[in-house]
């Protein structure tokens, strides 16, 4: 009876529904859970480049009231879309002057007209997979207040040490225009030297040279897409609305 | 007393849980049927989990969870499958093991899924698994297959938070995470091939062969 072709393959069919029920009941009933999780993350995330986020802050109120989200497209124009509605991820697929670009404006705690900070959303591919992440820009548009990566694949103990503060730390006050051309931030081979007298480098992570070969293609690419906007708003031309 | 109850044959004794023989089910692959340094199975992922401790404790948890669980499940149906599709029917439990813890930890503890969501995936392709559905738990209850998945996860778990121990030690100059030498006030340059999977065939070759001199293990032709 076990044997016999038609109890295998109601067995596989009992087996496939029953599996399969099961699965996607509990993907439905988590879903509301995992999206909270996943746009809280991104908002502490952009809120990481410019305070010290800590456990038990109220990610979302303090995100309501201090980030100012707008999208604009690669000449720096307005466009009138929503940035939580735009998936960077498919963005890249585009070509750069395609693109729509979220920008997060972080506004003074007293004063909101006053931008204090501008978070550019980043993308890119690592050695394994894509690396993501936001830059913030000091209101000169030009240095670096803090940055933020995550990763989905890059190796454990290497590539993937991008998301520890360790290595976003080197990426603090450093600029990205040397005079009025964009040069990005380097990340250089080999690590443990000092680069703090050069503004366009930082220590490299050993072992891991292809990965940050994918982070400074993906700051090179995404400063290059919000460089008419980044010039706009770069000193002297003090405005910081557009 | 009744004819009748001495007709009753007399109960059948169950065997304890803890009884000598399932005692051994547990030890047993923490040394000499060790599923990584004896089997030789899950080497694959005993090299790449292994750069720090945390992952690689965090995998030895995950392993030993879906393994005892897949144990108990296939050991409570073994009877009903079908031989000529038994391996399927393992891989749909594992499987769906896998996701399920996968799907609660994004849920409910979103940074350590973050932390290990890749290594959760590969556990579904981990031959220690398959090995311990096919080679136990089609055979046996499921009280003895818990312990035979539990002490199967443990023993893998072992060798990996040695390989973990000594790779993050050796190769990132701290444990846990824990900068060892900065808080002794040593410089130390870490070993980058350490870091490497080339570095972690080392550190099992090792361990093997303490174990086997040990043991006095002799290779048989």
């Amino acid at each position: 009876m076990r044997q016999s072709n038609l109890y295998i393959v109601i067995y596989a069919a009992i087996i496939t529904i029953v599996c399969g029920g099961l699965l996607a009941f509990a993907s439905q009933a988590l879903k509301p859970r995992q999206e909270a999780n996943i746009e809280l993350e991104r908002k502490s995330n952009i809120l990481s480049t410019v305070m010290t986020v800590e456990k038990g802050m109220d990610i979302t109120a303090i995100y309501g009231t201090r980030i100012r989200e707008l999208v604009i497209d690669f000449n720096g124009n307005l466009v009138d879309k929503k940035a939580s509605d735009i998936d960077v991820g498919s963005e890249y697929k585009k070509r750069p002057e395609d693109r729509l670009l979220p920008v997060y404006e972080f506004l003074n705690a007293s004063d909101p007209n006053k931008v204090e900070s501008a978070v550019i959303p980043v993308f890119g591919f690592g050695l394994w997979n894509t690396i993501a992440g936001y830059v913030a820009l000091e209101s000169d548009f030009n240095t670096i207040k803090g940055v933020s990566y995550s990763h989905v694949g890059e190796t454990p103990g290497l590539g993937a040490r991008i998301a520890t503060a360790e290595i976003q730390d080197r990426y603090k006050g450093k600029k990205i225009f040397q005079a009025t051309t964009l040069v990005s931030v380097v990340m250089q081979k080999g690590e443990g030297m000092d680069y703090s007298q050069d503004p366009h480098k930082v220590d490299g992570m050993s072992g891991a040279t292809l990965t940050a070969k994918g982070v400074n293609n993906m700051l090179k690419e995404y400063f290059g897409c919000y460089q008419k906007y980044l010039e706009k708003n770069k000193e002297p031309n003090e405005q910081s609305n557009l | 007393m009744s004819a009748e109850t001495i007709a009753v044959a007399p109960e059948k004794k169950s065997e304890p849980l803890f009884s000598k023989k399932n005692r051994k089910l547990v030890t047993n692959p923490l040394d000499i049927d060790n599923p990584i340094t004896v089997q030789v199975l899950g080497v694959c992922s005993a090299l790449a989990v292994t750069t720090q401790l945390k992952p690689a404790f965090v995998m030895a948890l995950a392993l030993t969870v879906v393994t005892a669980s897949s144990n108990v499940i296939i050991s409570l149906i073994r009877n009903t499958i079908p031989s000529r599709i038994r391996i399927i029917v393992q891989l749909g439990i594992v499987s769906l093991w896998v996701i399920m813890v996968d799907q609660l930890l994004k849920a409910y503890v979103y940074e350590v899924w973050k932390q290990l969501s890749v290594f959760v995936g590969l556990i579904i392709t981990n031959c220690i698994v398959m090995g311990r559905l096919e080679a136990f738990a089609m055979g046996n209850k499921p009280g003895p297959s818990l312990l035979d998945g539990l002490g199967n996860g443990f023993g893998y778990g072992m060798i990996l938070l040695i390989i973990g121990f000594f790779r993050e030690l050796l190769g990132g100059g701290s444990i846990f995470g824990f900068k060892v030498f900065e808080a002794l006030g040593v410089h130390y340059q870490g070993n980058g091939l350490m870091l490497l999977p080339a570095g972690a065939c080392i550190i099992v070759g090792i361990i093997i062969w303490v174990q086997r001199s040990i043991n006095g293990y002799r290779e048989t032709h």
